[in-house]
């Protein structure tokens, strides 16, 4: 489902919000929305449309060495799918 | 506070008032006799308080939202708290000028609805000439690249139009194709004959709704609402009595949702006189069906009464004159055998005409 967007970027119906309530991030679309881990909220800062699917994994392995690098990737790629299947990143057809 | 009751979604609806007549309207069939709409300053503090309440969705309503002036500062005050706000429209009366307008002050997402895939039919069900306009004001949301919802209520005389009808979404490109079932409350509860569809008809439906849905996973979101009077189990009703929605009608009167105040027994506070935080902690009707406490049998020993909090309490109300019962959508329910009869008889209507009776003012002085 990802396979052919290179460089991910949120779709522009997507606002991410700070909770105060939570201390994590919300990401809201038409009428509903997602509670972000922070792992989540990392990657989906990172969908610029700028960085493509390894680099963002690359950038995560720096900051949490105690993941594997295989995990993090999968765990980018899960969350990008996720996603992508909610219509949530840009240029998907 | 933790999250168990915590609501996301503030239901902001501005006016009774609307164009369009729909025979499933969901206001509450006396919305005539209400009282005067709260004010501009009124609902900005409404918004304030919501937001800090917790809320970040924010669904303005109606009626028909367009017809409030004022909808301009709404947007623009939800905007600076950083609330995603969602115009829920007919689409009329709107102008190109007025949306963009809208959307520079910061609005997030239009929900668009049409009766119809031909323009006469859609006429007739929604009791009011609309449908060319209704297309239009879906390409002007689309050419200002705000995401589009259309939202199609389905009943008998128009869920056979599936295919068209997705057709159509996929054409106006909308990110979001609603295809909700008519649920029988209020206005639809007294056109139930002309409006409930039969089994066949609905498994058809869903179906190709099914299929649509994979076809189009990640261009465009495919929802299906199965009306209750299908499910084998109610449905988890606003999530929860009080958990995650809060409702503002248009007198200001905070309800956890849009025909609560229709029950009768229950006080609610008004967003005039109470601050929307005191109220949902603990106004006495936000609190009658919330946690386990309250449930009746044979709920209370249910696997399944942390999903569905026991169903919809309008429905019990207005199905078995009990608020407090299990919905009578639930197979176990006691009183499901008038939901059954209500299904036997629309197999047995399959294909006669019924009237529709058009939302009107009545009730209203005759003067």
């Amino acid at each position: 489902m990802t396979g052919d967007i290179a460089r991910p970027q949120l779709s522009l119906k997507v606002r991410l919000r700070f909770d105060r309530r939570t201390g994590r991030y919300l990401l809201l679309y038409p009428e509903t929305g997602l509670e972000l881990s922070r792992t989540a909220t990392e990657i989906a800062r990172l969908c610029t449309g700028e960085w493509t699917v390894d680099e963002i994994a690359q950038h995560l392995a720096q900051f949490h060495t105690e993941i594997s690098p295989v995990e993090i990737s999968r765990d980018v790629l899960d969350f990008l799918k996720t996603l992508a299947g909610r219509g949530l990143l840009q240029g998907l057809q | 506070m933790n999250n168990e009751y915590r609501p996301y979604t503030l239901i902001a609806e501005l006016t009774y008032r609307c164009p369009l007549r729909c025979p499933y309207c969901s206001n509450p069939i006396d919305y005539a006799r209400h009282g005067a709409e709260i004010d501009t300053d009124t609902w900005l503090r409404v918004f304030h308080e919501a937001e800090a309440l917790g809320v970040v969705q924010l669904s303005l309503t109606g009626g028909e939202p367009l017809l409030r002036n004022d909808l301009e500062q709404f947007i623009e005050k939800a905007s600076k708290v950083e609330l995603y706000t969602n115009l829920i429209t007919s689409g009329i009366p709107l102008t190109f000028e007025r949306l963009s307008r809208l959307q520079a002050l910061g609005l997030n997402s239009v929900q668009l609805s049409i009766q119809s895939t031909r323009p006469s039919e859609s006429d007739r069900i929604a009791g009011a000439p609309s449908f060319h306009r209704k297309l239009e004001a879906m390409q002007w949301v689309k050419s200002l690249e705000l995401p589009l919802t259309m939202n199609v209520v389905l009943h008998r005389d128009n869920i056979g139009e599936i295919p068209e009808l997705i057709a159509l979404a996929e054409r106006v490109s909308a990110d979001r194709l609603e295809l909700a079932n008519v649920q029988y409350l209020g206005w639809a509860l007294q056109n139930r004959s002309a409006l409930l569809p039969t089994r066949e008809q609905l498994e058809r439906a869903r179906t190709i709704a099914e299929h649509a849905r994979g076809r189009l996973q990640g261009k465009m979101e495919v929802v299906f609402v199965t009306p209750d009077y299908y499910s084998v189990y109610p449905k988890s009703c606003m999530d929860g009595w009080g958990r995650r929605f809060i409702v503002v009608n248009p007198e200001g009167f905070a309800l956890p949702c849009h025909l609560a105040h229709t029950i009768p027994g229950l006080h609610f506070e008004n967003v005039r006189q109470c601050h929307l935080e005191e109220i949902w902690h603990h106004s006495s009707s936000f609190n009658q069906f919330r946690g386990d406490g309250w449930l009746p049998d044979p709920c209370r020993t249910c696997d399944r009464r942390t999903k569905d909090f026991g169903g919809c309490r309008c429905q019990a109300f207005h199905v078995t004159g009990n608020a407090g019962a299990t919905d009578p959508a639930c197979f176990l329910s006691p009183d499901h055998g008038r939901i059954e009869s209500a299904r036997s008889q629309a197999s047995h209507l399959s294909g006669v005409p019924v009237m529709f009776e058009y939302r009107t003012g009545r009730g209203f002085s005759q003067a």
